[in-house]
């Protein structure tokens, strides 16, 4: 028999409804290359193997019945972000110890509806605040690819870097992430998984520990495009719980691969190309470009004239929505407590054990820019731009743009530690490209689609209308027949 | 429950001014820059002890980030109106009806301190 591990989703599916397998089988070939990676990559905070053996128990015996969802007894990872109730919940957060929830996100939920199987919960930068997955409380994840001149540690993004790592590694099927300003298309480049940032508003953010509320999606990442059109149509839905979710029918994503993109429309923004961007990203959005020509997609020359704005704009917004929401955390509720003579001198304590040095540093700029005096400053002015990248991207596909394609990251993966010195600007930068999708609330996808001179994956990236995800998921497909598939080299 | 409507709300006797600030002119060097009394008290706004040795790197990194976002200052955004919602959507009405609640024990199972379904917390009143 394969090793079960290395099948898609789609082909453990049919594994299972052909009874080549059973669930109970793929869960254990999961959980043992779990046993056998996790020292070395740290994908995993923790992992549940009686929830995966009772779930992929349950599962075959609906599929012995010819019964199951479209998920039934497949095992996904799911970012520590998603509450999952009475399981280890900690946003990767010092603060969070200890945490179980009484209650299951409805992400999460959508997927046990539908047959899925928990192998664990996934590291991840604390509160998702971080490109690398170096702020995790859990320490960081190590990226399974290596470049071809060096057997150094990469990072292999984030903030959902648990979730690619585990994707590109063989260690769950596929997985659950998070995206705020490019947390799941960027570790999805950097490992060269499949990434879907969905439109705001297509998953529901009940249950996820929120970070910055306007900006927050769940979407998964996949070793395919396929996979990917599967996990997102369970995982959408709207919801009563999140008001922000929309009522909009989830399409069946998966019908739409394969279909021709002849006529398209693709946005190429000038403002996407960057001074200092290395030759390999150049060379690969060229090589995209040439990709839908071939298709027989029309290539526009676009400009999104904000672009330069949209991270400045973010590192307002965001951090100003992450000081009002962690303001929960105050060792009265939840979580770690340090004691303290008074009440303040406990939140005071509590606040400073518990949370990392970059989540304290983006509560505190948040907490100024919200400040009395700087409000109309900072987070009003901010607000005013962000109304001006997202006119941008409306005028673009009001004058009928389809798609736009850009890269998705402006390096390829780097050396674990290789940042520590560096302003948190320069850690920032990563998100240069991912970042007004967030900020505009479109969807945006991430593939892999070539490597770099010394062997790393490098992603490109597809931007749609608002709720226009099957464009996206036609439009990767074909990048992906052109560009294949990429796996690292096993070496854990 | 007194708690279910907690929120640590920023104290209204703390007061954030004045603080070295102008927001003009929009080029040359940065304009804005926090002082170590500023971070002190947003720190203890935002409800985290800084210890003394932490002050002077988080003030670094704060004008760092500042001067990064000041370039917002040369965008023409008279007339623009700040984004509410970035999706167009109409608020759902509900029944004003309870649809959650009697589940004390699942409320407090997390809390460090608890005592018959209460958060224990140091004492606020003398």
């Amino acid at each position: 028999m394969t090793d079960l591990t290395t099948l898609t989703i789609a082909q453990a599916r049919e594994g299972l409804r052909g009874k080549s397998f059973t669930a109970a089988e793929l869960a254990e070939a999961y959980l043992a290359a779990i046993d056998a990676a996790n020292d070395k990559l740290n994908a995993y905070i923790v992992e549940t193997p009686e929830q995966a053996r009772s779930m992929a128990k349950a599962s075959d015996a609906r599929l012995a019945k010819g019964e199951g969802g479209s998920l039934e007894g497949i095992p996904l990872g799911i970012k520590d972000l998603f509450a999952t109730e009475g399981v280890h919940t900690q946003a990767a957060s010092g603060i969070l110890h200890g945490f179980k929830p009484r209650y299951e996100s409805t992400v999460t939920q959508n997927l046990w509806d539908d047959g899925a199987v928990m192998l664990g919960k996934l590291n991840m930068d604390e509160f998702a605040m971080g490109s690398s997955n170096e702020t995790s409380a859990y320490g960081p994840v190590v990226n399974p690819w290596r470049s071809t001149t060096s057997n150094a540690d990469l990072v292999p993004g984030g903030s959902s870097g648990g979730s690619a790592a585990a994707v590109a590694a063989w260690l769950c099927a596929g997985a659950t992430a998070t995206d705020t300003g490019g947390s799941i298309r960027q570790p999805a480049a950097f490992t060269g998984t499949v990434g879907v940032k969905p439109t705001y508003g297509r998953c529901s953010r009940w249950g996820i520990v929120a970070f910055a509320s306007s900006l927050d999606q769940a979407g998964p990442i996949t070793r395919d495009v396929r996979d990917a059109a599967i996990l997102l149509k369970s995982m959408a839905s709207v919801d009563k719980k999140d008001t922000t979710s929309v009522d909009i029918p989830v399409p069946d994503y998966e019908a739409v691969l394969g279909s021709s993109v002849k006529g398209m429309k693709i946005g190429v923004p000038k403002e996407y190309r960057m001074d200092g961007m290395p030759d390999e990203i150049e060379a690969l959005w060229q090589t995209g470009i040439a990709w839908m020509r071939d298709a027989g997609a029309e290539i526009v020359d676009i400009s999104l004239p904000h672009t330069k704005y949209a991270l400045p704009t973010y590192y307002i917004v965001a951090p100003a929505e992450a000081s009002s929401n962690l303001a929960r955390y105050d060792g009265v509720r939840y979580g770690k407590r340090e004691p303290g003579e008074d009440m303040v001198a406990l939140y005071e304590n509590t606040r400073a054990s518990g949370f990392g040095q970059e989540v304290q540093r983006r509560i505190m700029i948040g907490t100024y820019v919200l400040s009395a005096g700087y409000y109309d400053a900072y987070y009003k002015k901010a607000q005013r731009v962000r109304t001006l990248i997202k006119q941008d991207f409306e005028k673009v596909y009001a004058d009928g743009i389809d798609a736009i394609l850009t890269p998705a990251t402006p390096s390829a993966a780097f050396g674990v530690n290789a940042m520590a010195t560096a302003s948190p600007i320069e850690m920032y930068l990563n998100d240069i490209f991912t970042v007004t999708v967030n900020m505009a609330g479109l969807p945006g996808m991430a593939g892999p689609s070539g490597l770099s001179p010394d062997g790393l994956p490098l992603g490109l990236q597809l931007i749609g209308r608002p709720f226009d995800e099957e464009t996206l998921f036609k439009l990767g497909h074909v990048i992906e027949q052109q560009a294949g598939h990429f796996s690292p080299k096993r070496w854990w | 429950m007194w708690d279910a409507r907690y929120q640590p709300a920023t104290n209204p006797l703390v007061f954030l001014w004045p603080v070295t600030m102008s927001t003009r002119p929009n080029t040359g060097p940065p304009t804005v820059s926090v002082d170590s009394d500023t971070v002190r008290r947003i720190a203890h706004l935002a409800r985290i002890r800084l210890d003394e040795d932490r002050i002077e790197p988080m003030r670094e990194e704060l004008n760092t980030i500042l001067a990064f976002v000041e370039q917002l200052e040369e965008v023409n955004t008279d007339g623009v109106e700040p984004m509410t919602s970035v999706v167009a959507t109409k608020m759902r009405l509900r029944p004003d009806a309870v649809t959650d609640g009697n589940i004390p024990h699942d409320v407090v199972a997390n809390a460090p301190a608890s005592e018959d379904d209460f958060f224990m917390v140091p004492k606020v009143v003398e």
